[in-house]
């Protein structure tokens, strides 16, 4: 261990689930104390990297590569018996389906208090004290008396708060959140989320948060992580990204958003040709054209290729006499979208990574490319 | 008699649970074309109002007329072939499909129902649902838990219109797809009822995409209509 490694060090993970590479080589680090969004794409394989970081990949998954907790712990493939000595007192989990977290058969309170007694020698009396505590710390009324029910008594968000608790009852190093909101009532959600960024920062963990709520990304992240297709196209922190997406992907990512969702998101700027609600006509969103890759017949290059906006523009456009051929350098520098796979590189001080080949081409008003099917 | 225009049309409907009223005498309609946003704090009765005009949960008061006919003076066995015409879209990603089911069998349900299911023509009728909401048709032969959050939701909209309803009721029906796609959902829901004249019922927090997607918004508050607009 050396001091300036950082808490969770991920390089070049790969997931592989029957035959389908799922995650196909992704690097990354959460530092101490910040709170990492991962976002993207559905099915880019953000649950895959949330689950293979706690040694629960579904049946038939296998992980490659490397996932190092402050420099020394491999989690990658690391055996059951080094997670069960982490889970809880170094990593925890806040998964989408709170229900999956919590045992149907045992009462919450206790549940709480077997997690402290599973690292801590402590008696049952102040194993149950500390539960209690724990449920108070989330935001739960009259804890002494929920404490003695059990999760099905509960509403979504309490069942949510529980798992919070149960999450940080150990002060874990490093908590992971796969999208902790999307299922719970609409205006649960923002309580939620304030209560895990509390608690978080109280405790001074470092939070993974799996999120499609990119207004959540903007109020409680530091830096955020782009996923397409398996691989990172962009990071940096969260306002810079924001402010000046650099891969397309994320770009057209933000330019999705409904109009005046957040004002300090680029898509809030009125684009034209947009009209805001009325008649249906007027109700086509920004959006990227084409359907997600299917990863079982990934191309080789870049997988946003088939829908990028400036690969479409790099295409060497139809020779309108076949005479001319184009020089041969030339040819493949057009084509490196379709050939090569990107490396993410960084830019400037090294906060921000792109992985693009044509990343400088893109334009100061990016949300522009993707408004050709509003 | 309901009014000729409305496709759906709930009178003073009420829904308790014990002596909780969680919809207290709600009134609204919806015309066959039209988005119809229904909006409030959690808890204040928007879900329990959709489960009711589905007939999914049925109401301790009230009227439910749809297309014409009164849902609550019907039976379920009267109210089966009905239902593929009215589909409920639901928040809750995994949740909403049968886990044990492959997602082509869930596509096809509704065609089922209605004996429509052609076993020549249907396979490839639940391909093209799929591939219309953005998913390849290879996915047909997983279950759920081996797919992505947002797969699984889009199986749940492909599920929904198999079906040719004329009523969608969608509760938060993109709260698990990210922002484009959640867009190119949105896109397909409005160019689907621009060709076919679907009326959606939409509950959804997101007052941006409320705003741009929808004709009336409904604001509901301890069980009772408090405003609309
Ligand atoms: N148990 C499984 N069996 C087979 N394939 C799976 C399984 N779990 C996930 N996959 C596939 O792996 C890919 C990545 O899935 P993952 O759940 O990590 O996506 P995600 O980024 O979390 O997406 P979402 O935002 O929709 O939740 C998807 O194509 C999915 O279909
Ligand atoms: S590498 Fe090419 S295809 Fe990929 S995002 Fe960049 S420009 Fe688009
Ligand atoms: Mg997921």
């Amino acid at each position: 261990m050396h001091p300036a490694d950082p808490l969770l060090s991920v390089r070049d993970l790969r997931i592989a689930i029957g035959p389908v590479d799922a995650v196909r080589g992704l690097s990354f680090d959460v530092r101490d104390g910040e709170v990492l969004a991962i976002v993207g794409e559905s099915g880019a394989g953000k649950s895959l990297t949330a689950r293979a970081l706690l040694g629960m990949l579904p049946r038939g998954a296998t992980a490659a590569g490397s996932a190092r907790l402050r420099g020394e712990t491999e989690l990658v493939g690391a055996r059951r018996q080094v997670y069960a000595g982490l889970w809880g007192r170094r990593i925890a989990l806040v998964p989408q389906d709170a229900l999956s977290a919590l045992s149907p058969v045992h009462a919450v309170g206790d549940q709480l208090a077997a997690a402290v007694r599973s690292v801590r020698r402590v008696s049952r009396k102040e194993a149950r004290a500390r539960a209690v505590a724990a449920l108070e710390q989330v935001g739960i009324a009259d804890a002494g008396r929920r404490a003695r029910a059990y999760p099905h008594e509960f509403s979504g968000g309490m069942r949510q708060r529980a798992v919070i608790a149960m999450a940080m009852i150990n002060e874990p190093e490093l908590v992971v959140a796969d999208e902790p909101t999307t299922a719970l009532d609409p205006g649960t959600q923002r309580h939620v989320l304030e209560l895990l960024a509390r608690r978080r920062e109280e405790t001074g963990a470092s939070l993974v948060l799996v999120t499609h709520d990119l207004a959540a990304v903007e109020e409680h992240a530091d830096r955020m992580l782009v996923m397409y297709a398996g691989r990172a196209v962009e990071s940096g922190p969260v306002d810079e990204v924001f402010a000046r997406p650099r891969a397309p992907y994320t770009a057209g990512l933000l330019a999705s958003l409904p109009p005046d969702l957040s004002p300090a998101l680029p898509s809030a700027e009125p684009l034209p040709g947009r009209a805001r609600g009325g008649p249906v006509a007027g109700r086509r969103l920004p959006s990227i054209a084409g359907a997600p890759p299917t990863l079982a017949e990934l191309l080789p290059g870049c997988a946003f290729a088939p829908r990028c906006p400036l690969a479409r523009r790099a295409e060497p456009a139809e020779p309108a006499e076949p005479a001319e051929p184009a020089e041969p350098a030339e040819l493949a520098d057009d084509d490196r979208c379709r050939t090569e796979l990107p490396e993410p590189q960084r830019l400037g001080d090294g906060e921000r990574e792109v992985a693009c080949h044509r990343w400088s081409e893109l334009p100061d008003r990016p949300a522009e490319l993707f408004l050709e099917n509003v | 008699m309901s009014p000729a225009s409305a496709l759906l049309d709930v009178r003073d409907l009420v829904v308790r649970y014990g002596s909780f009223v969680a919809v207290d005498h709600v009134s609204f309609d919806l015309a066959a074309g039209e988005t119809l946003a229904l909006v409030g704090p959690s808890g204040c009765g928007k879900s329990s109002t959709a489960a009711a005009v589905l007939q999914l949960h049925r109401p301790d008061g009230g009227e439910v007329w749809f297309d014409g006919r009164e849902l609550t003076a019907l039976d379920e066995r009267a109210l089966r072939p009905l239902r593929p015409a009215m589909q409920p879209v639901f928040q809750d990603p995994y949740g909403s499909l049968s886990p044990r089911c492959r997602i082509r069998d869930a596509v096809a349900e509704p065609l089922r129902v209605q004996g429509r299911w052609d076993r020549m023509a249907g396979p490839a009728r639940v391909a093209e649902l799929l591939d219309l909401v953005g998913l390849d048709p290879a996915y047909g032969d997983r279950r759920p838990h081996e797919l992505s959050g947002g797969q699984c939701q889009r199986a749940g909209i492909a599920r929904a219109l198999a079906g040719d309803p004329r009523l969608l009721v969608l509760d938060e029906p993109v709260s698990a797809l990210d922002p484009s796609l959640r867009a190119g959902v949105l896109n397909l829901l409005a160019d689907l009822q621009e060709r076919l004249g679907l009326g959606y019922l939409f509950i959804c927090h997101d007052m941006a995409v409320v705003r741009h997607f929808s004709d009336r918004v409904v604001e509901m508050r301890d069980g009772r209509i408090v405003d609309e607009r």
